[in-house]
C-alpha cells in the first residue's frame, strides 16, 4: 500500500480529516494526495501522515485545535484580535515543530474581479505571513499563495458563505529539518 | 441607428421628380448605411440568396449562405428576408440581377455569391448589391480560396465586408475567442484554456485541465496567448505559442506571484502584475530581452494594466483611495490619473482598439456591470447589470464587447455574452460548457 493510500486510510478512519480539509484542491492545487502535500505540483507529489488530533505534534492537531485558518472583514487584510489568538496558536506550534513547512493560502469570496480578488488573497496571506514571523516563525518556513475567488470552501451567495471564505488557511507540509 | 432609409429614398424620389433639372447626384439614393450610435434601432432588410453551386460546392454553398446570414443578424442590425418572399431566384453567379424583385419584398441589400470545391480547395465570391440603386456596392465584389476546413472563415469574411460596407466600421466576425472552458462544482471548480470562433464554433481546447488557468489574452497578431497559470503550484504568467502549444513561464522571480498579464499593441512588451511580499504592482516585461521594469510603486493593489492602441498610456485598477478606482498613468510608469469617479468599485479596465472608450466592470450596491467611458472617464455607460458580470474584451473593431457572467448561489454557473458599446444587442455565446475569461482575437488575415 502506498504511503498515499495510507494517509486516506487513516483519514477514512478518524473520520475527522475528510471535513476538515475540505479545500485540498488535487490537481492544480498546492496540496497534494492525502490532503497535506508538497508545494511543488511539477516537482512530485509529498505526503505527510496526517495523524492523530489527541497528538499535538501532528497535523491533525494543528489543523484541528490549533486552527489552521482565519477569516477576514469585506476587502480587509487586517488580522482581528481572533485571528491573533489563532496565529499565535499556530506560531507556537510552529515554533515547536520544527519540521514542517506551511504554505499560507490567501482566499477572497466572490464579490470582486477575479484580478483584485488575486491580489487581496496575496494581501491577507502576507498579512499572516508577516505575524508569523513577527512570532518567531523562521522565514524560510513559510510561502504565500493566493487563490482569490478560484476556491471558495463555502458555494452560497450570501455573507453567511462569503464570510468563510474570506480566509487564508495554513497548510503544512513536512518539509523542514525532516 | 438605421436612418429612416424607406422615407429618405421617398423624400429624394419626390425631389427628384418634382426637380426635373435635377442633377445626377440628386437623381442617385444613398447607399445603404447604418449608423451605429444611441437611438431606436429598425434592422435593415438584406437577402442572401442560397450561394450558387459552380462544381462540387454541395453543402458548403447553403451553409456558407447561413453563416453570412447569422453573422449579420446576429449584430442585430439586419433582418434576412426568408427566401418563401423571394419573387425571382438567383440562377447565376454573373447573371443580370432583376432588382425590382428585390425591390418589391423592400430588400435594402442583396448579397450574392458562389461556391466552387475542388479537392480540399475551396473558392468563395460574392456581391452585395444597392437593391434601391441598382448597383455593385463599391468594393463589395470578391473573390476568397483556401481550404475547405476555413469555409466558415470564407463565409465570416464575406459578412464582415457587407457589414463594414454599410456601418462603416471594421468588421469582426473572421476572429477567435480565447476564454476558459470550466467544468465541475464551484468549490472545485475545473478550467482549461480553450479557443473558439467568435460565434462559439470551431472550439479547440490549449491545455487540459491539471492546473487552474485565467484571464487568457491574445497577442496583437493572434499567434501567441497570455494567461496566468497555476502549473508550477503558484500562480505564473505563461506564454503560449498558438501554433505550437508550447509554452514558457514568465518573469520568474523567486517568492512572488505575477497575473493579469497584456500585450503592448506592438507585441514586444507584456505588462502584468507581479506581488511581492503582499502588495501588488504593474511592471512591464521586454519579451525579446527580459528586462523588466517596475511601472507602479506603491502599497495599494495595482493590477489589471491594458495599453493604449498607440502604446503611449496604460490604463489600470488601483486601491488607493480605499476602493478599486481606474487610473491612466504614461507607458513608462508614474503615478496615474483617476478617471473613474462614480459611486461603487471599478475594476478590469480595457482600452479600446480604436482608442476612443475603455471597457470596465463596476460593482455598486450588490451588482455588477459592464460599462465603457471615455478616455477621460467623461460619458460612463452601464451596459450590463446581473448578479456578477465582469472582464470585457474588445470585438477588434472595438463596437462590440465580450464579458463574463456568472450566476449566483451553490449551481452558479459562469456563460460568455456579448453587448454592443450601446448597450444593445445583449446575447449569449452558444458554448457546451461553463465559460469564463474571454478575450478577443484581432481580425484574422
Amino acid at each position: 500500500m502506498s504511503l498515499a493510500a495510507k494517509s486516506l486510510l487513516l483519514i477514512a478512519v478518524l473520520g475527522l480529516a475528510a471535513c476538515n480539509n475540505p479545500d485540498r484542491y488535487g490537481a492544480g492545487g498546492p496540496g497534494g494526495a492525502g490532503g497535506a502535500g508538497g508545494a511543488g505540483g511539477m516537482g512530485g507529489i509529498d505526503t505527510t501522515g496526517l495523524g492523530d488530533p489527541n497528538n499535538p505534534t501532528s497535523i491533525a492537531y494543528f489543523n484541528q485545535r490549533v486552527g489552521d485558518r482565519v477569516l477576514f472583514a469585506v476587502d480587509q487584510s487586517t488580522l482581528s484580535p481572533e485571528a491573533r489568538t489563532i496565529l499565535s496558536g499556530q506560531a507556537q506550534w510552529l515554533n515547536t515543530n520544527t519540521g514542517y513547512a506551511a504554505i499560507i493560502e490567501g482566499h477572497a469570496d466572490e464579490q470582486g474581479t477575479r484580478e483584485y480578488n488575486l491580489a487581496l488573497g496575496a494581501r491577507r496571506a502576507a498579512a499572516v505571513q508577516n505575524f508569523l514571523i513577527s512570532q518567531g516563525v523562521p522565514a524560510n518556513r513559510l510561502r504565500t499563495i493566493s487563490y482569490g475567488k478560484e476556491r471558495p470552501i463555502e458555494v452560497c451567495s450570501t455573507e453567511e458563505c462569503y464570510s468563510k471564505n474570506r480566509r487564508s488557511v495554513t497548510v503544512l507540509s513536512a518539509g523542514v529539518g525532516m | 441607428m438605421i436612418r429612416p432609409m424607406r422615407q429618405a429614398i421617398a423624400a429624394l424620389l419626390a425631389l427628384t421628380l418634382g426637380l426635373a433639372g435635377a442633377s445626377a447626384v440628386l437623381a442617385q439614393n444613398a447607399p445603404p448605411r447604418i449608423v451605429i450610435g444611441p437611438g431606436v434601432i429598425e434592422p435593415m432588410p438584406i437577402a442572401v440568396p442560397t450561394f450558387i453551386d459552380e462544381g462540387g460546392a454541395g453543402d458548403y454553398a447553403r451553409e456558407i449562405g447561413r453563416v453570412v446570414i447569422s453573422d449579420l443578424e446576429g449584430t442585430g442590425f439586419f433582418r434576412n428576408i426568408g427566401e418563401e418572399a423571394y419573387i425571382s431566384r438567383v440562377t447565376g453567379f454573373d447573371a443580370p440581377v432583376a432588382f425590382e424583385d428585390w425591390k418589391a419584398i423592400n430588400a435594402q441589400v442583396l448579397v450574392t455569391g458562389a461556391v466552387t470545391v475542388s479537392g480540399d480547395r475551396i473558392t468563395v465570391k460574392f456581391r452585395a448589391y444597392d437593391v434601391f440603386n441598382g448597383t455593385t456596392m463599391e468594393g463589395a465584389a470578391l473573390q476568397f480560396a483556401g481550404t475547405t476546413q476555413g469555409w466558415r472563415r470564407m463565409a465570416h469574411k464575406v459578412a464582415d465586408v457587407v457589414y463594414s460596407k454599410i456601418t462603416g466600421e471594421g468588421g469582426y466576425f473572421d476572429s477567435r475567442v480565447v476564454f476558459v472552458s470550466e467544468s465541475g462544482p464551484k468549490n472545485q471548480r475545473l478550467k482549461r484554456l480553450a479557443v473558439m470562433d467568435y460565434d462559439g464554433a470551431n472550439v479547440a481546447f490549449l491545455t487540459d485541465s491539471s492546473s487552474i488557468v485565467l484571464a487568457p489574452r491574445f497577442s496583437p497578431q493572434g499567434d501567441r496567448i497570455l494567461y496566468t497559470s497555476y502549473e508550477t503550484g503558484f500562480p505564473r504568467i505563461t506564454l503560449m505559442d498558438v501554433a505550437s502549444l508550447g509554452r514558457q513561464t514568465l518573469a520568474e522571480q523567486p517568492g512572488t506571484m505575477t497575473f493579469a498579464p497584456r500585450f503592448s499593441p506592438d507585441g514586444g512588451t507584456v505588462v502584468f502584475s507581479l506581488e511581492r511580499g503582499g502588495n501588488t504592482d504593474i511592471y512591464a516585461l521586454s519579451v525579446g530581452s527580459g528586462q523588466l521594469t517596475q511601472l507602479t510603486n506603491a502599497p495599494s493593489i495595482e493590477t489589471a494594466p491594458s495599453f493604449s492602441p498607440d502604446g503611449s498610456q496604460i490604463v489600470f485598477e488601483s486601491d488607493r483611495s480605499g476602493v478599486p478606482q481606474i487610473y491612466v498613468m504614461p507607458a513608462g510608469g508614474g503615478e496615474g490619473t483617476r478617471i473613474s469617479g462614480g459611486a461603487g468599485r471599478y475594476g478590469t479596465p480595457v482600452w479600446s482598439p480604436r482608442g476612443d472608450y475603455i471597457a470596465f466592470t463596476k460593482q455598486n450596491e450588490g451588482r455588477f456591470h459592464i460599462g465603457v467611458m471615455r478616455t477621460d472617464g467623461s460619458e460612463e455607460r452601464l451596459l450590463t447589470a446581473s448578479f456578477l458580470d465582469e472582464g470585457p474584451t474588445w470585438a477588434p473593431n472595438g463596437r462590440v464587447l465580450m464579458f463574463t457572467r456568472e450566476t449566483s448561489g451553490g449551481g452558479g454557473q459562469a456563460s460568455l455574452w456579448s453587448v454592443d458599446i450601446t448597450g444593445r444587442n445583449l446575447k449569449q455565446i452558444p458554448t457546451d460548457g461553463p465559460a469564463s475569461d474571454p478575450a478577443w482575437s484581432p481580425l484574422l488575415p
